[in-house]
């Protein structure tokens, strides 16, 4: 097992020790990794590996039976999930997760909710502070409709939208958080090649341009391999290997844990 | 005209002004349904206890004036409802739906023995200052009680469809109805959400209080005013608050016409159940109403 976990410089995101366990079945035992400020950050494993399960601990959605997550200094372990989104970090599911009845503009400038402070009983009143924050939201949630090319789309029901936009308008509502790392659960999941190239260059884009971490949950290897600076493995809970899409693509372990022994002794 | 007709117009009218007044009870249980996926049977009893206070607070016993047992009335419903979402219905979210309705159908009974237990179990009136004759527009004849609660309800209809479709909290609560989880992640706050449902439930069921106390007087039996609320929202749709109106004056108006027109020559009675035929019927041909949201699920 390689483990380059003592070679970060600058780590936004260090779990510690996590477990999770449902009933009887350990979904995460004692996980620990490290994710490097401004990287692009897989986690890969089979079905059942515990990928979503430690997604779910890191944004709150389920409390860690034991150990430790931080992030920039800050235990999450505890937080609701609207407390983590305030810290700055933003996900998307694994299936559509957008709100159905809400235009792409309303799916968008919910996302910069959490940025706003103005009042139920303001808003009641729309004026003065309350309109001059909507407009400097608004122009924000513009920039991104204008970053992911969907301007087009912006007064368009969700529902309505092909799967492969309606993925990009959710990555565009976590994007609205300004979150400072983007937790992204299976984004090209049942895409065509197309719209996951599409994707893979979103992905780039965010992590390039605004800066943001990524934390990338995904099936396609290919994709892992080629975007990822770092790649931690999983396997029935536990980590099984740990390093650059390099040393992970050599590691006996997870060659075992995709490909079943016998193909090693062959 | 045949005086048949007339009648049937002059019926029509009186139950689109009482089913504006059951569409105002409805939105509070909407409102709460939307937002919390919880179904609260004790709406009813939100009036009625909204009613007790404001007419005890009225009455000879306190001498409030009007005004002020009305304010004080408001007051005591935000705060009621916030306490209960925090004490009752908080710790229930995400329990099996039926122990939400079990524990609001306690809370029901609960509270129609402890209103008359505190404050006495006499019928009482509300008095609000309007005239008590009838009026007439065109073919229609109403009670001004009546007018004052169609147009109360017409306005806070109004103004929840537009807090829901234009202001940015109301557009984060429709997110918080659709996804508790996802809200969450969004940065929402899920449960200053659940606690501002219960609050517009509460007001709201200040306002039914006062509408149908002052129409119909103030005992437990107000409760029964929130029986109307299930046939109205499984016609409108559980989580339409246009649905509530339309379901409202459907509820309203073959109430009226039961009434004028069968219940003579069965000797009474329809005018009671004509809503629940309704709803059976709307239940089996279209169970998510006639504007409600139709789930449809991934295979």
């Amino acid at each position: 097992m390689l483990d380059s976990s003592g070679g970060i410089s600058d780590p936004i995101l260090t779990v510690d020790k996590v477990a999770k366990s449902f009933g009887g079945v350990q979904a995460v035992r004692e996980v620990s990794l490290q994710v490097e400020r401004g990287s692009i950050f897989s986690i890969i494993g089979p079905n059942g590996a515990g990928k979503t399960s430690l997604v779910n601990m890191i944004s709150g959605f389920y409390k860690a039976d034991q150990g430790s997550i931080k992030f920039d200094g800050t235990e999450l372990i505890g937080r609701k999930p609207n407390g983590i989104a305030e810290l700055g970090i933003a996900r998307t599911f694994q299936n559509i997760a957008l709100f159905r009845g809400l235009t792409v503009l309303d799916n968008l400038m919910l996302g910069r909710h959490v940025r706003m402070k103005s009042s139920v009983l303001s808003c009641f009143m729309y004026w003065g502070a309350a309109q001059k924050e909507e407009i400097h939201h608004r122009k924000r949630a513009e920039e991104i409709i204008d970053f992911l090319r969907i301007s087009d789309l912006r007064r368009a029901n969700t529902g309505e939208l092909a799967y492969g936009l309606q993925k990009r308008v959710e990555l565009g509502r976590a994007l609205a958080l300004d979150p400072t790392l983007l937790l992204l659960d299976e984004p090209m999941a049942g895409m065509n090649q197309e719209e996951k190239e599409d994707m893979v260059r979103y992905v780039l884009d965010v992590n390039a341009e605004f800066g943001t971490t990524i934390v990338l949950i995904e099936h396609d290897m290919g994709v892992v391999m080629d975007i990822s600076d770092h790649i931690v493995v999983l396997d029935q809970g536990e980590k099984i290997s740990d390093g650059t899409p390099e040393q992970v693509k050599a590691d006996p372990a997870v060659i075992r844990a995709y490909l079943g022994a016998s193909h090693l002794q062959e | 005209m045949s005086g048949n007709m007339a009648f049937a117009i002059e019926l029509f009218g009186q139950g689109v002004a009482n089913g504006l007044m059951y569409s105002l009870v409805a939105l509070g249980f909407v409102l709460i349904y939307k937002a919390t996926d919880a179904i609260n049977f004790a709406q009813g009893e939100f009036v009625m206890i909204a009613g007790i206070v404001i007419s005890a607070l009225a009455s000879a016993a306190y001498e409030f004036p009007l005004w002020l047992a009305l304010f004080a009335g408001l007051i005591f419903m935000i705060v009621f409802n916030i306490a209960l979402e925090r004490v009752v219905l908080r710790p229930l979210i995400g329990r099996p739906i039926v122990a939400i309705i079990m524990a609001t159908i306690g809370l029901a009974f609960i509270l129609r023995g402890i209103g008359p237990m505190v404050f006495g179990a006499a019928p009482r009136g509300i008095t609000l200052p309007i005239e008590d004759y009838p009026v007439i527009i065109g073919p229609f004849f109403f009670t001004p009680i009546q007018l004052l609660g169609a147009g109360t309800s017409i306005l806070f209809l109004l103004i929840f469809g537009w807090f829901f479709l234009k202001t940015r909290k109301g557009v984060a609560m429709r997110a918080v109805a659709d996804s508790h989880q996802v809200s969450g992640a969004m940065g929402i706050n899920v449960e200053r959400y659940f606690a501002l449902a219960w609050v517009m439930a509460g007001i709201v069921a200040m306002l039914g209080g006062v509408l149908w106390g002052s129409a119909s007087g103030v005992d437990t039996q107000l409760a029964l005013v929130g029986l109307k609320v299930f046939p109205v929202v499984i016609l409108g749709g559980l989580d339409s608050i246009i649905g509530v109106v339309i379901g409202g004056i459907i509820i309203g108006v073959a109430e009226a016409l039961a009434a004028g027109f069968i219940d003579p020559y069965v000797g009474g009675g329809t005018k009671d159940f004509t809503p629940y035929v309704l709803m059976i019927i709307m239940l089996m041909i279209r169970p998510y109403g006639l504007l409600g949201r139709k789930l449809i699920e991934r295979i």
